[in-house]
């Protein structure tokens, strides 16, 4: 999948997740949490996993965290994803 | 004899205020208050420097607190809870000397005992005469009980108290009596009505509360405590509201007639009172409109000082009739040791306040609390801060599952009898972590920030700052 166009996901509701993608000529994800110190890696994690299953290489990925599950993290950033996107 | 003052600063000169000594607040104005900062002010500006504070509870309102401590004004602190956002000033080490965290009982005992002396308290009084009887009942800043400033007024060496609403003498209906007065001063506003009562505290309408609201109500009705002359005390929070109005469901129905309800009083435990569930209320705090009220026109809804309420020192306290108290945390441990100092990230936002004096004292103490909050689970190997020890904890509520200490068999073996889905918590824990993963242990400053006072005088904790 390549990223096309800005386009967001999730909210800033506490146990939510808000992800912002946009083009870019590599890749760079930026994270911040409430929840940082207890579960940044596996944020980081989950977001890379989710970018890599949907063919995703380059992008520029914005995540505010407040605290979601990584069932909501990953469904939002496929949904950000999806908006942001073409097929190759 | 004349007590009327011009003005706060003339109060504060004719008390004989210097360097070094300890001023008092009382914190039924809440986020309301203006009482503690137009003195504050005052006395930085009278140049008065190195002073204790000794304040019931202090809330964002009194932010202008840290210029004081910044400025020299003030040098030491000691409360029974601190809000958010001025924990977090505390919390990055905003003082040299640790903050001193006591509880609601804790606190006046040792004014009582002269352990924490006060040299000049101030009285936030919505009405008082001119001779300095006070009453929180009435006048627009009426917030009724005056619980937490009895002691004050009772053992400070001298006391000035602060009105918006001054009446011919003698008030007849007063809380704080005369002959502990020195001074009285009228001001404009001692507070903001809209920071110092909610106008109705609500029910919670999020399913996981109302789940854990129904298995509390539920473990009450199955302890063996819920029936006549039952007493029961709860918090204002959403999830502890909805299950005193499911145990107010479950005492109707089988017409239980309780004594009394106990503690900060909401509007639901008014209508518990009107509905017959409890002959009488007793009350050091009054959290919303319908409690205030209550407590000005109900003579069943007594105002009572927090010696009474759940000083150790007295000779009884009501916390040591209390059949159940539900209260909250924002975590627990395997030990069912409870934290209400801090948030998971080690950074002060609350305090005891009646906590550990309530679970101390009632035969059932329960905590109601989701399985995890923004993904931070609540059960943990070892609480940041123990606010209230294990060994007066008996059960845990959560919608996963109802934790029981393991010292309290009787009470386990009656909630598995009833139907109700009983953990082990160190199984909740895991539950738990297999929804959120397991949380990277944090690590804290090296300064100690605040120390935690138990209701019997011992460190229970030190808080550290935050890294």
């Amino acid at each position: 999948m390549k990223i096309l166009k800005v386009a967001c996901a999730g909210t800033l509701e506490s146990s939510d997740t808000y992800v912002e993608l946009e083009p870019c000529d590599e890749l760079e994800i930026t994270v911040e949490s409430v929840v940082e110190k207890q579960f940044g890696d596996r944020i980081k994690q989950a977001v890379k996993d989710v970018l890599s299953e949907c063919g995703v290489e380059c992008a520029r990925v914005r995540v505010i965290d407040r605290g979601a599950l990584d069932c909501t993290i990953r469904a939002r950033v496929e949904t950000a994803v999806l908006r942001a996107g073409g097929e190759d | 004899m004349n007590k009327l003052v011009n003005s706060i600063r003339e109060a504060i000169a004719l008390s004989g205020l210097q360097d070094g000594m300890t001023v008092s607040f009382h914190h039924h104005l809440r986020n309301g208050d203006h009482v503690l900062n137009m003195v504050m002010h005052e006395i930085a500006e009278l140049g008065i420097r190195d002073l204790t504070v000794n304040a019931s509870s202090l809330f964002d309102v009194h932010m202008p607190l840290v210029d004081h401590i910044q400025n020299g004004v003030v040098s030491h602190v000691l409360a029974d809870y601190i809000s958010a956002g001025l924990g977090k000033a505390f919390s990055a080490g905003i003082m040299e000397k640790p903050v001193q965290f006591r509880t609601h009982g804790g606190r006046p005992c040792d004014i009582a005992s002269g352990k924490t002396p006060i040299d000049v308290a101030f009285i936030a009084a919505p009405t008082s005469d001119t001779m300095g009887n006070c009453s929180g009942k009435y006048g627009k800043s009426a917030c009724g009980s005056l619980g937490y400033a009895f002691a004050d007024a009772m053992y400070a060496k001298r006391v000035v108290v602060i009105t918006d609403n001054l009446v011919p003498y003698p008030l007849a209906d007063f809380s704080i009596a005369e002959n502990y007065v020195d001074y009285v001063v009228q001001v404009d506003a001692i507070g903001d009505p809209r920071g110092i009562v909610s106008g109705t505290t609500k029910i919670t309408r999020d399913p996981v509360g109302l789940v854990m609201a129904q298995y509390a109500a539920k473990v009450i009705d199955a302890s063996g405590l819920l029936k006549d002359g039952f007493s029961f005390q709860t918090g204002a929070g959403g999830a502890s509201l909805a299950a005193a109005k499911f145990l107010k469901d479950i005492m109707l129905k089988k017409e239980i007639q309780g004594s009394f309800g106990l503690g900060g009083i909401t509007g639901y435990m008014v209508d518990m009172l009107k509905a017959g569930c409890f002959k009488t209320l007793l009350d050091v705090q009054c959290f919303d409109l319908g409690a205030v009220e209550s407590i000005r026109t109900n003579p069943a809804h007594r105002e009572i000082s927090a010696l009474q309420y759940a000083s150790p020192g007295s000779k009884s306290a009501a916390v040591d009739s209390l059949d159940v108290v539900i209260l909250g945390a924002t975590e627990i441990d395997t030990d069912f040791n409870v934290n209400v100092h801090t948030d998971s990230q080690g950074c002060i936002m609350g305090g005891s306040g009646g906590h550990s004096d309530t679970a101390a004292g009632a035969k059932l103490s329960m905590i109601i609390a989701p399985m995890f909050r923004a993904r931070l689970p609540i059960v943990t190997d070892r609480v940041t801060c123990i606010s209230t020890p294990g060994k007066d904890v008996d059960v845990l509520v959560t919608q996963g599952g109802i934790a029981v200490n393991p010292a309290k068999t009787e009470l386990k073996n009656r909630l598995i009898d009833a139907g109700l889905p009983v953990i082990d918590i160190a199984e909740l824990k895991e539950k738990t972590e297999r929804i959120t993963g397991k949380p990277q242990k944090l690590t804290h400053g090296d300064r100690i920030v605040a120390e935690v006072i138990s209701r019997n005088g011992d460190i229970l904790d030190k808080i550290y700052s935050v890294s």
